[in-house]
């Protein structure tokens, strides 16, 4: 009586097994899964252009003296300059220093380098020569590698820096300026991982061997001085979005 | 008791005679042993030239003058007395490069001189493994002055440098100059990017001007590695001076 009880379970099983196959079910239209919905037009972020300003000297170190000028507060003024002009445009400015301070070559690399900037201006000033004089590292430009050594990073961005050095002597003697372009080493230059520029500014005299007409610390000299700066950098801006453009 | 205070008396007497010549002829025995002791140092310090000096023959010399109101170097003949040392040789152009610096109306002035210059030692070049900066000298902008172009290109010899990493020239190759500077020209070099590189570009260029086997000039301020010129210029590079000599016309 058990073991027929026990088959009789067994075929029921199976059956229910066999009715509930797919073989057996009716065929089912697949349902049609709704297309993604589209996703609202959120326009991509601009790139961040980041300019690092390094006013020269500061605090204990004031670079040269002339006369009653120092070095130091000159660049400084030159800074707060452009620094107005170019937060005015929307552009994002990063300084390495805001005050008379004294701040290190190596601290002045590592601020711009951290704020991973797209140019880098080294601002000095000068009591020799005549007009603007533009440096570029005088590294020889290398490929970049992974581990850069401090004291020659610059040299994998020679090339863009040099390319940067161009657009500003071009918007410097637009604005009808005296310009040096050269090649030196600078200890917080040469450090750098951006385009970086050393822009050193002199008495602008109207010829050449002449006494200079215009001094370091006139107002409407620095104003012109910023003014071309900016527009070189604007014109950096359009280049590097031309070449990087976003999705 | 009286004739025996009189013996001790006398005794002390003849005692203090007997010292006080002791003491006069030790005197005279100290003083003549300084005198001997002097003549002998005297003698040992004898700075009488042994030899007639020698005169150095004049010949030509090549200066890179720095020119601060166009950037540019510019190369000048000079026929002066060179020693056959050329360590001493450097020092000597050098010293003549510095010296036309420090005439008053100079085109580049610094104050010091000739006396600037400490020493100039040369060792064998060495390759070093990394990118060393290259001293191609400021430049005008293209068109508007001499010393534009190419000068202010950079080297090409940096990457083959870097292949070999710390290699010692052989005998008869390359050679590291070290210029050793005063720290009074330090002191009184005039600040700035321009004019402290125009030194240093001069310096690296005249060098190789006169002594072609120099490749590579390193500075040295009293002795001591420095970190910059005059607040810009890097000292504690090791400059390549071929970039910053003049061309092939300045060199016969």
């Amino acid at each position: 009586m058990s073991v027929s009880l026990a088959i009789r379970s067994v075929r029921i099983q199976v059956l229910a097994a066999l009715l509930l196959s797919p073989a057996f079910l009716p065929a089912q239209r697949p349902v049609p899964t709704p297309p993604p919905a589209p996703k609202p037009a959120i326009p991509a972020p601009a790139p961040r252009f980041v300019v690092v300003l390094d006013a020269a000297h500061g605090g204990d170190e004031a670079g040269g003296k002339f006369g009653s000028l120092a070095e130091k507060d000159l660049t400084l003024a030159l800074e707060v300059r452009l620094r107005s002009l170019l937060a005015a445009r929307g552009i994002a400015v990063v300084t390495t220093r805001e005050s008379d301070a004294t701040v290190t070559p190596e601290r002045r690399a590592e601020i711009a380098n951290h704020a991973g900037a797209q140019a880098c201006l080294s601002l000095h000033a000068t009591q020799t020569g005549s007009g603007v004089h533009m440096f570029v590292s005088s590294l020889a430009p290398q490929d970049p590698a992974r581990i850069a050594a401090w004291k020659t990073a610059q040299s994998a961005w020679v090339t863009r820096s040099l390319a940067l050095e161009g657009l500003l002597n071009s918007a410097l003697l637009q604005a009808g300026m005296n310009v040096t372009l050269g090649r030196t080493a600078l200890p917080s230059l040469d450090s750098m991982i951006c385009p970086a520029i050393a822009v050193e500014f002199a008495p602008e005299s109207a010829q050449k061997d002449q006494k200079p007409a215009v001094q370091l610390d006139d107002p409407d000299y620095q104003a012109r001085l910023a003014e071309a700066l900016v527009a070189g950098l604007l014109a950096w801006r359009a280049e590097e979005r031309q070449q990087w453009p976003q999705p | 008791m009286a004739p025996a205070m009189n013996m001790v008396r006398r005794v002390q007497t003849w005692l203090f005679i007997l010292l006080l010549v002791s003491s006069a002829a030790m005197g005279v025995v100290l003083w003549q042993l300084r005198e001997h002791a002097h003549k002998r140092l005297l003698a040992g310090q004898d700075t009488a030239p042994t030899q007639a000096p020698e005169i150095s023959p004049e010949e030509r010399a090549t200066l890179l003058v720095a020119n601060d109101a166009d950037s540019s170097l510019l190369p000048q003949e000079l026929t002066l007395p060179l020693p056959q040392d050329m360590g001493s040789r450097a020092r000597v152009i050098l010293g003549k490069l510095l010296d036309l610096y420090a005439l008053p109306g100079a085109t580049h002035p610094v104050p010091g001189g000739a006396a600037s210059i400490g020493q100039v030692f040369l060792l064998p070049a060495v390759s070093l493994n990394g990118p060393l900066p290259t001293v191609a000298p400021a430049a005008r902008n293209p068109g508007s002055g001499p010393g534009s172009g190419a000068r202010g290109a950079p080297s090409a010899a940096n990457p083959a440098a870097a292949k070999n990493a710390r290699t010692v020239a052989p005998e008869g190759g390359p050679q590291l100059a070290v210029v050793n500077l005063t720290s009074a020209f330090a002191a009184a070099h005039p600040s700035g990017i321009e004019a402290e590189t125009l030194t240093v570009l001069s310096i690296c260029g005249t060098l190789h001007a006169n002594l072609p086997r120099v490749t590579q000039v390193r500075f040295l301020v009293d002795g001591q590695p420095r970190a910059t010129l005059a607040g810009h210029a890097d000292l504690t590079r090791t400059y390549l001076a071929a970039d910053a000599a003049p061309s092939s016309e300045a060199h016969p």
